[in-house]
């Protein structure tokens, strides 16, 4: 028996907060990798905002205008936020439903890594495929839309989509708490697509019947396309704030959610 | 500081031992199901301990206390003279655990090196690779890997921290017999180095070929414990099988019979010693036929073993 090989008394366990902060971006960077090599997020996440633009933005009607608008410069924010959306919700919910359902969370918790890092690297990957998104629509427009801004305008929609990953990340970690590894998919496609639609992310808003106008309102992604809309010039509907407070009350609502999801998950362990 | 010395140690002939881990009267429900029924159970410091059951027996649910995965209703868990949810104690300890999905898309390197990078003091990731049996497969991805692969990258996993206590759970399962024999010799290896390890398994010939001292679990309570010798002692014997005119449970009356099972036209009888069954057997029914006496197996044994103590458990 060796027992020199097990001295209880613990010596210096302490992180450094280095150490720490190498945990946190190595966690980033291999859940960006992980999820950069699965076609099937690469897909349908990033070719489909990218694939409705090029369609509805270049090809179809690029010499129109919506208000004062180019129609290749305010599809930018719409479908923008459309990809914004669809990249968070795949990237944290559809991830936490399989590692949740399919024990590799476990694994990760019988190790020592510090438990947030698990979730700040799914929220940076958001942000890190929301910014790759816009700035592929940046590229396609200002390329082959004849689309021209103040590079301060650019910044402002760049930063504004990309802060609007943090909602739908939160939103994407309530529902991966509520979902299975199989059905988080199929539930995703079920809410944001008809959220996207009514909230007049495929069809400018104006065109949409009154009612669906009406429920916009209440839809997370309509305040986050106003704002980017309001970035291009095209105008909010309603004032900056209120589009801000809607975005801030839904987060807290969603975390609140992944809160109650994630003491249940505790609770079934120490039930 | 997580614990002191005195709290944590028991004394034995051979000199101060530390107990490293240790489910102390544990109970454990999910919902109406008794999954561990006052389960008592140590590791010591520097031994490998097999727990041995079929599926269903609570092994994994005492690995997940174990590693504070799990919380029991009643009893104590302790590891390393601590809680096992401490981030101190999951710094020393390495876990194998079966997973439905890992992620595919990264690499073998890659993983190691995340899983590396949450420790203090981790193993070179040549030495966790030479360890794993993975030097050739660092650059595939986790989703192009074979079964005993997979298996293999899952223990690399475990032991890239350099951690003083191994749970593997289940680590075979699934195994051909070259990978199994492959992971034994992994297995060995750390146990060189002086490591403490746990494993679960429902192979009685894989915690003879690496354990120290086993522990067999049925039904959520251990009903065996020993040394592998020992374990298999408590249940070796002979099977004796004939046709015969005598009655089920005539044929359980006589001394010695251990068990008694009908097998097509013939009976199968289970004893220790076979000659004075035989005597029995022969004075009682002259005309018996077809006459086989065989040793038990050891998968029979330890089949014996649960069977036995599920019986007992109806009582």
């Amino acid at each position: 028996m060796s027992t020199a090989t097990l001295a209880l008394s613990s010596t210096q366990m302490q992180r450094s907060p280095a150490h720490t902060a190498t945990i946190y971006l190595k966690e980033a960077k291999y859940e960006f990798l992980k999820y950069l090599r699965l076609r099937m997020y690469t897909v349908s996440v990033l070719s489909f905002p990218i694939m409705f633009y090029v369609l509805f933005g270049l090809v179809l009607n690029s010499n129109q205008s919506i208000g004062a608008t180019r129609v290749a410069a305010y599809l930018i924010p719409t479908y923008g936020t459309f990809g914004v959306i669809a990249a968070s919700l795949f990237g944290t919910a559809a991830g936490l439903a399989s590692d949740r359902g399919l024990g590799w969370l476990e694994v990760k918790r019988a190790s020592p890594m510090p438990p947030f890092a698990y979730f700040a690297a799914k929220v940076a990957t958001s942000l890190v495929f929301s910014t790759i998104i816009v700035l592929a629509l940046f590229t396609l427009g200002i390329t082959f839309g004849g689309v021209r801004m103040p590079v301060a305008s650019f910044a402002r929609l760049l930063g504004i989509l990309a802060a609007g990953s943090l909602p739908f990340s939160a939103m994407g970690l309530a529902l991966g708490y509520f979902t299975g590894p199989n059905s988080a998919p199929p539930t995703i496609n079920l809410i944001y697509l008809p959220m996207s639609f009514c909230s007049g992310l495929w069809v400018p808003i104006m065109f949409l019947p009154k009612v669906l106008q009406k429920i916009a309102l209440v839809l997370p992604p309509y305040h986050l396309s106003q704002l980017a809309l309001g970035a291009v010039g095209a105008g909010t509907r309603e004032s900056v704030i209120v589009h801000w407070e809607a975005l801030a009350a839904f987060t807290m609502i969603c975390l609140g959610i992944a809160r109650i999801g994630f003491q249940r998950d505790q609770e079934k362990m120490y039930g | 500081m997580i614990a002191t010395l005195e709290e944590v140690s028991t004394t034995n002939s051979a000199g101060a031992v530390q107990v490293v881990a240790s489910l102390e009267c544990v109970n454990k429900n999910y919902g109406p199901v008794q999954a561990l029924k006052g389960v008592n159970f140590r590791v010591r410091a520097g031994e490998v301990v097999a727990l041995l059951g079929p599926n269903g027996a609570g092994k994994t649910t005492a690995v997940k206390l174990l590693l504070g995965l799990l919380q029991p209703n009643t009893g104590k868990v302790r590891v390393l003279g601590g809680d096992p949810t401490n981030p101190e104690n999951r710094m020393r300890t390495g876990a194998m655990l079966q997973v439905g999905r890992v992620p595919e898309t990264l690499r073998v390197r890659e993983h190691i090196d995340l899983f590396s990078s949450y420790y203090q003091n981790p193993l070179p990731t040549a030495a966790v690779l030479a360890a794993a049996g993975l030097e050739n497969l660092s650059e595939r991805k986790f989703g192009d890997l074979s079964g005993g692969q997979r298996q293999r990258v899952l223990f690399a996993l475990a032991i890239c921290g350099n951690p003083d206590l191994l749970f593997l759970d289940e680590p075979t399962v699934g195994l051909d017999v070259e990978a199994r024999r492959m992971l034994w010799e992994q297995i060995r290896q750390l146990v060189g180095r002086g490591k403490t390890v746990l494993l679960t398994t429902h192979y009685l010939q894989e915690a003879d070929a690496l354990a120290d001292r086993v522990a067999v679990i049925n039904k959520g309570e251990i009903i065996a414990e020993g040394s592998p010798s020992e374990i298999k002692a408590q249940t070796a014997g002979k099977r004796i099988r004939c046709i015969t005119s005598l009655t089920i449970d005539t044929l359980r009356q006589i001394p010695g019979v251990t068990e008694v099972k009908e097998d097509r036209e013939a009976f199968e009888i289970h004893t220790p010693e076979a000659e004075p069954v035989l005597r029995d057997l022969l004075a009682r029914d002259a005309n018996l036929s077809g006459l086989e006496v065989s040793a038990v197996g050891l998968e029979e044994a330890f089949l014996a073993l649960t069977q036995d103590s599920s019986k007992n458990g109806n009582h």
